[in-house]
């Protein structure tokens, strides 16, 4: 018990920024770069990414990207270079299989179930609210008259 | 003598809650007025107990009391005094007895100020305040009490505050906060009196309210100034992370502005009771399990407070007791709840429950994403990580719809309006904004850009909107002036939020769209260029502080020649916890940011690897939070509320 | 309103409640290793005390065995080291060290001083082998099956408990083969 508070003491007390100076002559790569680290989780911290983290970890998992993009991999290549060798823990955008389909599909679902209740609901309190009431019938004449009255408000 | 004091003040303090929490809702359910009667007294008495506690902690660190636990771990006799105070809530217990402290401050507060609150409901509301209050004071004397000793030997100095946490923002973000977080409370609590006493009549709508929104502001400017402070503090210029305990804040909030609008419309029209009441149980639900997630170890986060699992099962009895017990509530009385008036399928009601759904389907998904790789991991499926990718991709495309809808309530009439009315009132908006929307990235940036053609495109319409929205109110009017004075603080307070959440869209749009930043090694007398500005490293020298000593940068920043400011970035080396703090230096400006941070020295000559940020419009985001705020505090002058009534339904 | 509907948030609000209660006996921090039953990486480095010898996976196949990540910076290392003497005692299996980012004079003095428990170490200065096999910090070991196939990470100090729990593990090898 103690030890773990100790654990997690220590590891809140080296906070701060990492700035990792990796020249790039390509402008393309650099931006890449930025992504990559900014969307990798760094394995070992409280939930922080590649970038923000100056773990030993995180600082060695970027020059592997660095190298990597060196070296002309894709995104592609490098994500799943990660993937094998530290789980889909390390990528902050899950992947979009059969075990995350409720997570990205879950909330347009919701959102179209939501609106279609909210229409079926407001339709059919009208359709009661329609029963209920009695208008009485207006003949020609009086339909006539009501046009009439209505169309000067218009102008 | 004083930690026992202030432990002994809690027993009290729990003593009275529990009898709160009892008696005034027994003499509500037997009509006995003597019981009742004893609702407002021991809403006192809890508050002064919980006071005397909260002075006990803040004496003990004060005057450096190493004996008390709590106090040697977060506290150290060289820190400065504001933050020796505020290290009161820096830790878990302590933040727990402010949570304790706040919930009797509203109690209490709703015990003065409801004059025209029948008896009965008045009873109910503080017995539920009190029914929570013994769950919290009984979760700080049972797991978490901060006033525990370590004695017979003590440490002669104190372990140090977290670096990162001393700081203005410790002053002041968790106080808001959690005045947000607990303030939802009250909403809560009038509606589970309402569900109990059967009165579900709009009235406890127009009660619930003022409190509502306060909580709301309350709330809002918290996460506001959290997401400013990890800004200036962290070191890499971001302002929000979809973090778990960040999450945690966001949800309740947004669940919290579609309950403020769902009050309004039950008030005004006698409709959606049944779904307000869910909305306030469900708003204060996620205050809790926000509790929950931040101190039960079961997410991770740097945000998290040390916790473990013992005292995560205790909160969770208390979730399944508060929140499962108000959900049956719920489902059984509910059904008494009939509307008071009706509304056609095209209407501001109908509107405004369209954009409850965008914001819950918001509030969802927040929680979907947080708690997805809980879920996964709990079913044995290994471990996956939800981070902002995820968040931004889904959030985004549903804010816009919700914004789009936003101006179209606004024009929308009560009951029933038609799509002609609709037409005519909206089409100028929207034909300003999609030019404006379309013609900004060309002009500010460097072509067009869809993502800002998006963001701008909503945020002025709903300014655009929410303008033609009050220029028509003044349309039959025979004095501007006085037609301005009619208004009521309720409108103004509407209009200011409104235009918040603009001005929010326009700060995220366009720092994340146009933010440049570097790393670069540089050597004094080095020079970079980043968004136009000239950077010129002049070297660092050492420094002294109160409790650190650290290395100061000095850069200086010009453009096209002309001397804009020296800026002066910190690597701070804390004595006493021997860590390393980055302390960032900005130029902050209303239209942009110049952000500097130091990394490590690297080499001989001086040089340092050094971070520079351009940050258009970041400002923005807050400002917007703020005006937000600002907002909801505003309808809380409204005359209205003022008036002692005996709770007839108020009609638009 | 049907009544029933009315039900709902209470329901989806205990199953949220029984996912919440299994998750605070897990702990979100601990990550399992992405190489379990698959092969333990190829590589070619140098050995510790004898800089001129280069190992590959060839010098530990055949049998199942322990490969222990560990560094002269990493206090739990020191904490685990006489449990790793006794298992090298018992002589059940063989722990091959996996010096990870450290210097070879600060490991060969620390081996010197402390005793020695592994059948050889291997020297991964840059860590680039730590990569491959998706090691995140020190100390972590692991147990290899005889064709070389990663079974078992244990991230953390090695406790007289863990080593029981190995055994058990080594046991069952031993069987299905």
């Amino acid at each position: 018990m103690l030890r773990f508070f100790i654990l997690v003491l220590l590891s809140i007390t080296s906070a701060y920024a990492a700035i990792d100076t990796y020249e790039f002559k390509d402008k393309g790569k650099e931006l890449r770069f930025h992504e990559l680290s900014a969307d990798m989780r760094c394995p070992k911290c409280q939930n922080q990414n590649l970038a923000d983290s100056n773990a030993a970890i995180a600082t060695d998992l970027k020059q592997k990207i660095y190298l990597m993009l060196e070296a002309d991999k894709s995104d592609t290549e490098i994500i799943d270079y990660m993937v094998a060798r530290y789980g889909d823990f390390v990528l902050y955008e899950p992947r979009f299989n059969a075990q995350n389909a409720v997570l990205w599909l879950g909330p347009g679902a919701l959102l179209l179930f939501g609106l279609i209740i909210v229409i079926w609901l407001t339709r059919s309190r009208n359709k009661s609210a329609a029963n209920t009431e009695q208008a009485p019938e207006l003949d020609a004449k009086q339909q006539k008259q009501l046009q009439q009255v209505l169309d000067k408000g218009k102008k | 003598m004083i930690p026992e004091l202030g432990e002994f003040a809690l027993i009290l303090a729990l003593g009275f809650s529990f009898i709160l929490a009892v008696i005034p809702l027994y003499g509500a359910a037997t009509l006995n007025t003597l019981w009742m009667d004893y609702a407002k007294p021991l809403a006192r008495a809890q508050f002064t107990f919980l006071l005397i506690s909260f002075i006990c902690l803040g004496y003990a660190f004060a005057n450096d009391d190493f004996s008390v636990q709590y106090v040697a771990n977060h506290s150290n006799s060289q820190l400065p005094i504001q933050f020796k105070l505020s290290a009161i809530w820096g830790g878990h217990e302590g933040s727990l007895l402010l949570w304790a402290f706040i919930l009797s401050g509203w109690t209490l507060a709703v015990s003065l100020f409801s004059r025209g609150l029948p008896l009965d409901m008045l009873a109910r509301v503080l017995g539920v305040m009190g029914i929570i209050a013994t769950g919290f004071i009984s979760f700080l004397l049972w797991t978490s009490s901060p006033f525990l000793r370590y004695l017979p030997r003590f440490p002669a100095d104190g372990a140090d505050l977290n670096p990162l946490l001393q700081d203005f923002g410790l002053i002041v973000h968790p106080p808001m906060l959690y005045m947000g977080y607990v303030g939802f409370s009250v909403a809560f609590a009038f509606a589970i009196a309402a569900l109990l006493s059967g009165r579900l009549d709009a009235a406890w709508a127009r009660w619930s309210r003022p409190w509502t929104n306060v909580a709301w502001a309350f709330l809002g400017a918290g996460i506001t100034l959290g997401s400013w402070w990890a800004y200036y503090e962290l070191g890499w210029g971001g302002w929000w992370f979809w973090d778990p305990v960040e999450n945690a804040s966001l949800m309740p909030w947004l669940v919290g502005t579609a309950l403020l609008h769902s009050l309004a419309v039950t008030e005004k029209r006698g409709v959606f009771k049944s779904w307000t009441l869910l909305l306030a149980i469900f708003a204060f639900s996620l205050s809790l399990l926000g509790t929950f997630l931040v101190r039960s170890g079961v997410l991770t986060s740097v945000h998290a407070f040390a916790s473990d699992p013992e005292r995560g099962f205790f909160i969770l009895v208390l979730l399944l007791l508060t929140i499962g017990g108000s959900l049956t509530l719920y489902a059984f009385k509910a059904p008494n709840v009939k509307s008071e008036s009706s509304f056609g399928w095209l209407s501001r009601e109908m509107l405004l429950l369209i954009n409850n759904v965008f914001l819950v389907v918001m509030a969802i998904t927040v929680l979907l994403g947080t708690l997805y790789p809980l879920l996964i991991d709990a079913l044995g499926s290994g471990k996956i990580s939800v981070g902002p990718p995820y968040f931004n991709a889904l959030f985004v495309p549903i804010m816009s719809l919700l914004a789009l809808s936003m101006g179209i309530s606004g024009a929308a009439r009560w009951r029933q309006t038609s799509v002609e009315g609709l037409k005519k009132q909206l089409l100028v908006s929207g034909i300003i904004s999609l030019v404006v929307g379309i013609i900004f990235p060309f002009i500010y940036g460097d072509g067009f850009n869809f993502r800002v053609f998006l963001g701008i495109t909503i945020s002025t319409w709903v300014i655009a909107t929410t303008a033609k929205e009050f220029k028509d109110k003044f349309r039959n009017a025979n004095s501007i002036t006085a037609k301005l004075s009619q208004l009521t603080p309720s409108y103004y307070g509407m209009m200011l939020a409104h235009v918040g959440v603009a001005v929010v869209a326009i700060g995220i749009t366009l720092v994340s769209t146009y933010s440049e930043e570097r790393d670069m090694r540089m050597a004094p007398g080095d020079k970079i260029e980043l968004a136009d500005y000239q950077f010129e490293f002049k070297g660092a020298k050492k420094v002294k502080g109160a409790n650190f000593t650290a290395d100061e940068g000095t850069v200086v920043i010009t453009l096209e020649g002309e001397p804009v400011v020296t800026l002066h970035p910190q690597k701070r080396h804390y004595t006493v916890k021997r860590s390393m703090m980055t302390e960032a230096s900005i130029d902050a400006g209303l239209f942009r940011d110049l952000y500097l941070a130091m990394g490590e020295p690297l080499g001989d000559d001086g040089a340092w690897a050094i971070r520079v940020h351009y940050k258009p419009y970041v400002r923005w985001l807050w400002l917007g939070g703020l005006l937000m705020a600002l907002g909801g505090l505003l309808t809380v002058f409204d005359k209205r509320y003022r008036r002692k009534s005996t709770g007839e339904v108020a009609h638009a | 309103m049907p009544r029933l509907l009315l039900f709902i948030p209470l329901a989806l609000f205990i199953s949220l409640s029984f996912f919440l209660w299994k998750g605070l006996s897990i702990d979100p921090r601990e990550l399992p290793s992405a190489l379990i039953d698959k092969p333990f990486p190829e590589f070619q480095v140098a050995a510790l005390l004898e800089p001129e010898r280069i190992l590959s996976k060839a010098d530990f196949i055949g049998k199942p065995v322990l490969v222990n990540v560990w560094a002269t910076w990493c206090p739990s290392c020191r904490q685990e080291h006489e449990q790793l003497l006794r298992i090298a005692q018992d002589n059940k299996i063989d722990i091959i060290g996996l010096n990870y980012k450290d210097e070879r004079e600060a490991a060969t003095n620390w081996l010197r001083q402390l005793g020695n428990p592994y059948a050889f170490n291997i020297y991964d200065e840059a860590g680039m082998l730590g990569l491959d096999l998706g090691v995140y910090g020190a100390p972590e070991t692991y147990l290899l099956d005889a064709q070389g196939v990663v079974r078992h990470r244990h991230v953390g100090v090695v406790t007289a408990q863990t080593w029981v729990e190995l055994q058990a593990m080594i046991q069952a090898l031993g069987v299905s083969q």
